[in-house]
């Protein structure tokens, strides 16, 4: 469920102009003297087709306003709340994977306009909603207690065929399938864990600096196996490299 | 010379790269003689591949130098788990330095492996990003669908990144499985054992109609290699802001203008197909032909 109270504690009151139209999130922001652009999904949003070009029209708008005026891109926050993808016949017959994919690619046009992207997960990032934009950024911060995840462990159980309580008692070893940002940290696609008592204007700025001067470089393997939580994927993928 | 037809849908992911392939020019990397196995399956008393369901390498199409990844869908239906993800994106990493003619992801995958769920996501984010960088440095990605299990979840997301899309009439496409939104949704919303339906809103015939595949072939290593080596020749798109905002108009365009629909014979009248409830009948070949005859004025 999102806050509404998050913006201004994020920006502090008054200075931002956030609006939620629906689950779509669109707005501008100041922090530390600099102008924000701020674009996400609200209230664990089930993303749809339309939610999707609304937000990957708000990444376009930036971009091309930034290039026509010249001044330096704007840093793009985005707000990821998504309980997936919206599930229906509908949206499959569209094609909906193919509009996630035009949102991908408008995120990444945006990293090579020299945007500095970042994602703070509040509520929910579940599987494709949390695909089509938000686990794209340069930095991705999360709040302690958010929901990160593909499945939740009942629903998984069903579907695997395996014992929830197994699962369950997997879950406490492994990040690797059970739910939760500090998995994700751990894995080393959240970046960084927001504390409930921390000041979130204060990490966000600090965040923003460290989205600015990230690597072009994918570096999410490299960071999960150096935490920990993901042991393979960095080698086995410096083996097919190097092979 | 005349070629047997060797069904792509039946072939198994190696089958389906010996025979695409030059012959002989085949070199793999990690595979299966080394055991890079799922330490996640083994650990749910899960059945491991060696190669952990995918194959990734180097070969060579009509002596052009490309590199492939080719997902086996009768292991775990060909999901994207740690180590599988990282091959893949291991091998879009090297295409950076290696520059080959093209990447070719033979995509027979539902997704996402739940048995790790969160790696197989978070690596499927890593391909998405791998895809785009080798994009960026100019070399094509192109994506073949006519496996059993199609291109679902992340894998369909990917899958729309390409520079082409080549599918056959049984492959299918899209982002949830029907057996996902008929547990979730209900059977109303959509049977998942209506096998005419399921191909009506996810199969090949639907997506060349809509255009999201680029070329349509009949079920047959042959003809996706010869639809590769077209798709080869002809010029990457260029994706800069023009053209993005086109693409944004294009969708929300096809959004007003199939607001209600549901089932694929309502795109493929507007395609022009006379008898839309023919189409899923209809040879390729004139499949494609009335496509491109209806097509005429423009595309949807």
């Amino acid at each position: 469920m999102s806050d509404a109270g998050l913006f201004d504690r994020l920006f502090g009151a008054g200075a931002h102009q956030v609006r939620v139209d629906g689950q779509f999130v669109h707005g501008e922001a100041q922090l530390a003297g600099r102008q924000l652009a701020v674009i996400g999904t609200w209230n664990s949003a089930a993303i749809d087709g339309d939610l999707a070009l609304a937000v990957a029209g708000a990444v376009l708008a930036v971009v091309g306003a930034d290039a026509a005026s010249g001044t330096a891109p704007r840093p793009i926050v985005f707000i990821a709340d998504t309980s997936g993808q919206q599930l229906s016949r509908h949206e499959e017959l569209l094609g909906i994977n193919g509009t996630f994919a035009h949102l991908a690619r408008c995120v990444d046009l945006a990293r090579r306009h020299g945007h500095p992207l970042l994602t703070l997960v509040h509520g929910e990032a579940v599987s494709g909603g949390f695909l089509a934009f938000g686990l794209l950024a340069d930095r991705v911060c999360a709040l302690a207690d958010a929901q990160v995840r593909v499945m939740d462990l009942r629903a998984m159980a069903r579907v695997t065929k395996i014992d929830f309580e197994r699962l369950q008692a997997l879950a406490a070893a492994s990040p690797v399938f059970a739910p939760g940002a500090a998995n994700y940290w751990r894995m080393g696609a959240v970046d960084e864990l927001w504390a409930a008592r921390d000041d979130w204007a204060h990490c966000l700025t600090a965040a923003l600096s460290a989205a600015a001067s990230a690597s072009a470089q994918d570096g999410r393997a490299a960071l999960g196996e150096t935490r920990g939580g993901r042991s393979l994927a960095a080698p086995i993928a410096a083996l097919v490299d190097d092979a | 010379m005349t070629l047997r037809r060797v069904s792509y849908f039946e072939a198994s992911a190696r089958a389906r790269v010996a025979g695409l392939m030059d012959p002989g020019s085949v070199l793999e990397w990690c595979p299966p003689q080394q055991r890079h196995s799922s330490p996640h399956l083994a650990l749910l008393d899960a059945p491991v591949a060696f190669d952990d369901g995918v194959m990734v390498g180097s070969a060579r199409l009509d002596g052009m130098p490309l590199l492939f990844a080719a997902q086996e869908g009768r292991f775990n239906g060909g999901a994207v788990g740690e180590v599988h993800g990282a091959k893949i994106c291991g091998l879009l990493r090297r295409a950076l330095r290696e520059r080959p003619r093209a990447v070719l992801l033979l995509v027979d995958s539902g997704g996402v492996r739940l048995h790790e769920a969160n790696a197989g996501l978070i690596a499927i984010s890593e391909i998405m990003r791998g895809v785009l960088a080798a994009q960026a440095a100019g070399i094509p990605v192109i994506a073949l669908i006519g496996g059993s299990c199609g291109a679902f979840g992340g894998m369909g997301i990917v899958s729309r990144l390409c520079d082409a899309l080549i599918m056959s009439e049984e492959g299918r496409l899209g982002l949830s499985g029907p057996e996902v939104i008929e547990t979730v949704q209900g059977v109303e919303e959509f049977d998942s054992r209506d096998r005419a339906l399921v191909w009506r809103v996810t199969g090949g015939k639907l997506r060349r109609a809509l255009g999201e595949a680029s070329d349509l072939v009949g079920d047959d290593v042959g003809a996706f290699r010869a639809a590769t080596l077209a798709a080869l020749a002809r010029p990457s798109e260029v994706r800069d802001l023009e053209r993005l905002l086109a693409n944004q108009q294009a969708l929300e365009t096809r959004r007003q203008h199939f607001a209600e629909a549901r089932d694929g014979l309502e795109i493929w009248r507007a395609c022009g197909f006379a008898e839309p409830e023919a189409v899923p009948m209809l040879a390729v070949d004139d499949f494609n032909r009335q496509l491109a005859a209806g097509q005429a004025g423009g595309s949807i």
